[in-house]
């Protein structure tokens, strides 16, 4: 029995609501036979019981003149030739005089007259003996296992009691209309189940898919992040609906809680590496500093032989490049620092007027912003130059890089910096690792520039992220305004 | 009942039947007067003993009648020959067709008008009925203390004849019977016979073989178990009150059916030949009977 209620929805649904009308059209149809079968016998006594007083009227005063043929008429005057048709209609007719012994009959074959009720067999003895007692008449009588139903009314004269009058139905009759009736019931009952069962079909299927699609959903939460629901599965209201935009919710706070939790590990990652390079940093560029200054005092030496001169060089090129790369480690924000304005956006778009045309790339430059922004320039500065060289390098010869400044609006505290390139788009793996030193995905760049602008933005409590959109690779910036300029910062 | 008297019938009926006409001619103004002056209307009472259920026949036959008479013509139907008895007492009736029995009750008070002829002949019989199903009886002896239709109290062959036949066997007609009833016609004998509620019925032989052709259903659903002697057939009488004039106009009107198209068409119908004049002799049978019953 078990399996019966682990079934799907998709199923359970549409067999118990069918297995229920099924059971209702049944149970009322059963009510309504019986009351039927009752409402017939009722008819049936009725009947008899208006025809028995109309004979019994009639055939008083022939009783009482012991005119046997005019009884005869009279009984046999509701009898039609044939067997009764009907169950109303009444099969015999019988007079029982003062001693129960049959007067007349409409059926003299079966129930000749003078007969004694014990010649007539059991029903009629017990018939017989109900007569004394007084009845409420019409006596209606129905033995078990009995073919017939018997009404019996007295005959009277004013006071007198002449006889009893019996009338006798055949219960063969009223179950072939019984049975009638039970056909037509149950076919109508066929109708309506041929009509509901495919309309509560389609019902409990539209109901039931969308519930199994949200299970299917559920159970796939723990396994991978969950899509947004279709709009179109379930557009109702009612407390499916209202599950389906809860489950909505649940799915868009996972996806959130997930991709934070991307974001705190990548910058956590990332705020360890700048922890670890500027320690690292810190450590060369003390022992460095000497090392080029006694090569630089070697260097000065007057006797020095030329093949001891070319090692000192080859050895200061080194310290060189190794100071370069320290230094572009170490993220300096600088101690001094002025607000950010107009002619520090117009020296940057002359710096890259070199890349711009020697690339031949469309530039859009859209800046919106007043004469000043409570932010380091110098930082700022150095933000745009990565960005847009960046972009500039990104995008196809040809191609196109966009600027967009500003606030989203006057009141507004961040000051928002957008550059797009329409080169190659990013990888889900590139975008991962994008911010990290050494990660660049040009041959040719150092694969510093995303990793500086990155610390930059972080130290003075900024944004930065990258993303595909539109076929173009774009970086957005999100620095608060404000607290300006006294912040010093190193890595 | 001797042969001889069917054969001399015709010739005697032919010869009463000229004399008749002769009067009639000579009559015939005064007999009109006299019917205005009696305010016209003769009024003819129907029994049981012909099929008088037939309604639609009777009324072609008073149609009839009133074409050949130019006279109103009541037919007044009872069911029981006591009514029609009653009605001649009180003179609430011309002219009748009764059964033997009762024109011999009521002698003083009508005269023997004509005699219908069955088969030719003015006699019939009583039947001794039962069902055809019923093997078991063949004589009246198998009936004692069976069940018993009678016709009438005022029937011949209905209730007469039968108990004489059961007298002559050495039984009283009052206990031979477990229960007797009457249905007040010949024609509901056989009915009560035929539908098993009597076992037996005493029945007019004219009115059932008359049924075997008009209703071979009912009627063949009965055999004959014992035929009685022959009776004077149930006669039309009229009331001594009535004029000469009245009287043989009616007279001559029966006599006469058998003359023209319509009469022997409605003749045909009934099961009749045509009537002849007959003699109160013809009765002495009936009378015999009822004085064995201590009756007349």
């Amino acid at each position: 029995m078990r399996w019966l209620f682990n079934l799907s929805f998709r199923r359970k649904i549409p067999l118990w609501t069918s297995f229920l009308i099924s059971l209702s059209i049944f149970v009322v149809g059963a009510a309504l036979m019986t009351r039927a079968y009752d409402d017939m016998k009722r008819a049936v006594i009725i009947s008899a019981s208006n025809l028995g007083h109309t004979l019994a009227n009639t055939v008083a005063p022939a009783l009482l003149h012991d005119d046997v043929w005019r009884a005869f008429e009279i009984v046999r005057s509701p009898i039609r030739g044939e067997p009764a048709q009907t169950p109303v209609q009444v099969d015999a007719v019988v007079v029982l005089g003062p001693d129960h012994k049959v007067f007349v009959s409409s059926d003299p074959d079966t129930l000749p007259m003078l007969s004694v009720p014990a010649t007539l067999g059991a029903e009629w003895v017990e018939l017989s003996s109900r007569l004394g007692a007084g009845p409420k008449w019409p006596l209606v009588l129905e033995f078990d296992n009995s073919a017939f139903l018997y009404v019996v009314l007295p005959i009277t004269d004013r006071d007198a009691q002449l006889g009893h009058l019996v009338l006798r139905y055949a219960k063969s009759v009223f179950h072939p209309w019984f049975i009638d009736s039970l056909w037509q019931g149950l076919g109508i009952g066929l109708l309506v189940l041929a009509v509901l069962i495919p309309i509560n079909w389609y019902w409990a299927r539209r109901m039931a898919t969308p519930l199994v699609d949200l299970a299917q959903r559920m159970e796939m939460i723990l396994e991978a992040v969950p899509e947004p629901l279709p709009p179109d599965l379930y557009p109702y209201h009612d407390e499916l609906g209202q599950m389906f935009q809860a489950y909505d919710r649940m799915a868009l706070a996972l996806r959130d809680k997930v991709a934070l939790e991307n974001q705190v590990v990548k910058s956590e990652r990332l705020a360890a590496i700048g922890r670890l390079t500027a320690g690292i940093a810190h450590e060369i560029n003390n022992p460095l500093a000497g090392l080029i200054t006694i090569v630089d005092t070697l260097k000065l030496q007057p006797d020095m032989d030329p093949r001891t001169l070319r090692s000192l060089e080859l050895i200061d090129r080194g310290l060189m490049q190794i100071r370069d790369t320290v230094a572009a480690l170490l993220v300096q924000t600088r101690v001094q620092a002025r607000p950010l304005n107009q002619h520090d956006l117009e020296d940057i778009h002359t710096l890259i007027q070199t890349q711009v045309s020697k690339r031949r790339i469309q530039l859009a430059w859209s800046t919106e912003m007043p004469d000043e922004l409570p932010v380091p320039a110098g930082l700022v500065r150095q933000i745009l130059i990565n960005l847009l060289l960046n972009a500039l390098q990104a995008a196809a010869e040809g191609g196109h890089v966009s600027l967009w400044l500003g606030r989203k609006d006057e009141s507004n505290s961040n000051l928002i910096i957008v550059v797009r390139n329409d080169g190659d788009q990013l990888s889900e793996e590139q975008i991962a690792k994008l911010f990290e030193p050494f990660a660049s995905t040009r041959a040719g760049g150092h694969g510093l520039g995303l990793w500086v602008t990155y610390q930059i933005v972080t130290q003075l409590g900024g944004r930065i992220s990258a993303r595909n959109i539109d076929d173009q690779v774009e970086f957005v910036v999100n620095l608060p305004l404000g607290e300006v300029l006294c912040s010093t910062a190193s890595a | 009942m001797t042969q001889g008297i069917p054969n001399l019938l015709p010739s005697r009926n032919r010869r009463r039947l000229l004399i008749n006409s002769g009067c009639l001619a000579a009559g015939l103004i005064g007999l009109t007067r006299k019917a205005k002056a009696a305010g016209g209307k003769l009024r003819v009472g129907m029994t049981p003993a012909f099929l008088h259920d037939q309604h639609k026949l009777l009324d072609e036959w008073r149609e009839f009648m009133v074409d050949s008479l130019r006279r109103p013509i009541e037919f007044v139907q009872r069911d029981s020959y006591r009514e029609t008895m009653d009605l001649l007492r009180l003179e609430k009736l011309d002219f009748a067709w009764i059964c033997d029995y009762p024109y011999l009750h009521l002698k003083q008070e009508v005269r023997l008008l004509a005699v219908p002829l069955y088969q030719g002949r003015p006699y019939y019989r009583s039947y001794l009925i039962v069902r055809r199903d019923n093997a078991q009886f063949k004589s009246m002896a198998d009936l004692s203390g069976s069940v018993f239709a009678y016709a009438d109290p005022y029937s011949n062959t209905g209730y007469l004849a039968p108990r004489y036949h059961i007298r002559s066997l050495g039984h009283d007609p009052a206990t031979f019977f477990r229960k007797t009833f009457f249905t007040w016609s010949h024609r509901k004998v056989v009915e009560a016979v035929a539908s098993g509620l009597a076992q037996g019925g005493a029945v007019d032989s004219y009115i059932r073989d008359t049924l075997v052709h008009v209703e071979p259903d009912l009627a063949l659903r009965t055999r004959v178990i014992w035929r009685s002697p022959e009776y004077g057939f149930p006669p039309f009488v009229s009331h001594r009150s009535i004029s000469a004039g009245d009287f043989q106009i009616m007279q001559k009107h029966l006599l006469d059916m058998s003359t023209t198209e319509k009469g022997r068409s409605l003749l045909a119908r009934l099961n009749l030949d045509g009537f002849i004049i007959g003699s109160p002799t013809l009765y002495d049978g009936v009378a015999r009977m009822m004085r064995a019953f201590g009756e007349a």
